[in-house]
């Protein structure tokens, strides 16, 4: 058995609910003592509904959320970090590591700077390359992979339908060549005819520079054709994860089997069940 | 005799950059007790269509003189785009036409209670006296599945979760008992389980009622699970009708068997993942002839579809689709 990629043991992020003058507010957990695995080029999908903490999950891997207890190791064979513990040093050199690409590819790229200047930013940001020219190749050398059109790295991104400026986001996040990628409802503000096309550059992506994905969607059947294994979160706690087709043909939790009798089916004589599951609410803690 | 007739409805905006078409003769209507889903993807104009049979298009709008938008209520027939007065609309904003919106925190204002805004509208649309009003309002309130309705009549939106806004929406939309609702994405933001819920009560509702609903989505999933009929816009034009159970199983139009291809089924995990080539026309280089003709894989450069715009042909009963009758495959 060969070590994960990301190893989170007993997580638990919780933010505070408001000040006080005297004492500590109470908290309320977003991600309750979660563990999980990431395995080495692995497509592992992170699913719940809103306010299920999955957002959360992945911003901690990222060091991008308070970690109030529990662990996240990176270790990809060459370089390790406690992302809970490094110092601002390590925490430099982890970014070129991990990378995020968000929801909305409206909101995600500033309407300021061309194509070439985002896609180029985090190198530059980071010191990765030493010349303009070396910049330049890298940059068409992802955009090509992300099948951008390398007349059109001049252009600003207002320019581009939401299709092609999730290309340019995914290219921004893959510049710096990171073994591991958080995809947050990467897919979730686009139309369906864009989407799979999306869906398949993110699987095509994966093989070419062996990258390893926490791809987070509150979408299941998005979930169910992209990736190899899957977590579901419910009110910040792990319900269930395991191999995705094992998931969805035999749930083993009755919150699991609920998310996937609501799906709609696309058969209209196949009716979709209202789930019968008493909804509880996070735990806080004072 | 239909609800609401529309017929060759085309509008078109006043821009900057010149008039942009965002709907080119679009023609359905809506039976007494029946859901009719528009499906689309962004940019296909659903929405215009469905704001421009109350008029709340903007004023950049400019509808085609043969555009006709008929409402048949009470023994009465009203030409919705013949009303030039913001007054003569007013008995059909939230009167006999209701409307539920995406974003049910958006919709509903922030500072007044929930109750207070459901009393409201009933004052303007029905002869109820305020108590009466309240009464009903909870009722209703109550009918949508919300506990504790007259804990909850005197709160604001923000007390409310997700699924509870989009109840009391729906609630509010339903209290004037109106001929025909439309409901733009109003699952959209909801969880799925939520969604559930939500797709559950409109039908009820409409049994109960008897109105007719524009259900407008981008999910061919709902639509299956709710509409009767359905109709699929792309670049403002319908590319096919028909009974929902014959369009999902037998797509006649190429955009149709796109979008269905695109879905990721659950059933088949197997299905690889088809995308629809190239990306949406800007509303500025609108394509001539079929509009679809630039993305359709099976397109057959310089065929008439470039240059000519298909009729609707009948592929099956009541089953239509934007094809020249040369390729239409009757599926009998």
């Amino acid at each position: 058995m060969t070590k994960p990629l990301i190893s989170v043991k007993n997580l638990t992020v919780a933010f505070p609910l408001g000040r006080r003058l005297i004492g500590t507010p109470p908290m309320v957990k977003a991600v309750d003592d979660v563990s999980l695995d990431i395995p080495k080029g692995s497509f592992v999908g992170l699913v719940g509904e809103s306010g299920s903490g999955k957002t959360t999950f992945g911003r901690a891997i990222l060091k991008a959320a308070p970690i109030t207890s529990g662990s996240i190791q990176y270790d990809d064979g060459k370089d390790s970090y406690d992302i809970g513990t490094m110092d601002r040093q390590q925490e430099r050199s982890f970014r070129r590591h991990a990378q995020l690409i968000f929801q909305d590819p409206y909101a995600a790229l500033s309407p300021r700077m061309t194509v070439r200047d985002i896609i180029a930013e985090p190198l530059e940001v980071m010191g990765l390359t030493k010349s303009r020219a070396e910049t330049d190749e890298r940059v068409r050398e992802i955009a090509a992979k992300c099948r951008l059109n390398l007349e059109h790295l001049r252009r600003f991104p207002h320019a581009f339908s939401g299709g092609q400026r999730q290309r340019i986001s995914i290219a921004r996040a893959l510049v710096t060549s990171p073994k591991f990628v958080v995809a947050d409802e990467s897919v979730a503000a686009l139309d369906v005819s864009i989407q799979a096309d999306i869906l398949n550059l993110l699987k095509q992506l994966q093989r070419d520079l062996d990258l390893t994905f926490l791809f987070i969607s509150h979408d299941l059947s998005v979930v169910a054709h992209v990736c190899d294994t899957v977590a579901v979160l419910y009110l910040g706690k792990l319900v269930e994860s395991g191999p995705t087709r094992e998931i969805f043909a035999n749930p083993q939790q009755d919150y699991t089997r609920s998310l996937l009798a609501a799906i709609p089916s696309l058969d209209p004589d196949r009716k979709s069940r209202i789930p019968e599951f008493e909804r509880g609410s996070l735990s806080i803690e004072s | 005799m239909s609800l609401i007739s529309v017929d060759n409805l085309s509008i078109r905006f006043r821009t900057d950059e010149g008039l942009i078409t965002a709907v080119e003769n679009v023609s359905f209507d809506i039976a007494p007790g029946e859901i009719l889903g528009l499906v689309g993807e962004s940019g296909s104009g659903k929405s215009v269509t469905a704001k421009a049979l109350m008029q709340l298009n903007g004023g950049n709008t400019v509808y085609d003189p043969a555009s006709r938008i008929t409402l048949r209520a009470d023994d009465r027939e009203i030409d919705v785009l013949g009303l030039k007065r913001e007054r003569d609309m007013e008995p059909i904003r939230g009167g006999m036409i209701s409307m539920i919106f995406q974003e049910p925190m958006a919709s509903f204002a922030p500072a007044l209670t929930v109750g207070k805004q459901m009393v409201e509208q009933l004052l303007i649309h029905t002869r109820m006296t305020k108590a009466e009003a309240k009464e009903h309002s909870i009722d209703m309130l109550d009918r949508v599945g919300i506990t504790e309705p007259a804990k909850r009549f005197d709160q604001y939106v923000f007390e409310f979760s997700g699924g509870m806004r989009q109840r009391a929406m729906i609630a509010m939309a339903l209290s004037t008992k109106p001929k025909l609702l439309i409901a733009d994405e109003p699952t959209t933001a909801l969880d799925v389980t939520i969604q559930a819920q939500v797709i559950d009560l409109m039908k009820g509702l409409v049994e109960e009622f008897g109105m007719g609903i524009l259900f407008i989505t981008h999910d061919l999933g709902v639509i299956a699970q709710t509409a009767d009929r359905v109709a699929v816009m792309y670049l403002g034009r319908i590319m096919e009708s028909g009974p929902v159970r014959d369009v999902i199983r037998h797509p006649a139009h190429a955009y149709t068997q796109g979008l269905l291809n695109a879905l990721p089924k659950l059933d088949d995990l197997d299905a690889p993942l088809t995308p629809i080539p190239g990306d949406i026309p800007s509303p500025l280089e609108r394509p001539s002839g079929c509009v679809f003709h630039t993305r359709n894989p099976n397109h057959v450069p310089g065929s008439r579809y470039e240059r000519e715009v298909p009729p609707m042909s009948e592929v099956a009963p009541g089953h239509f689709a934007a094809l020249f009758p040369e390729d239409v495959r009757r599926t009998a």
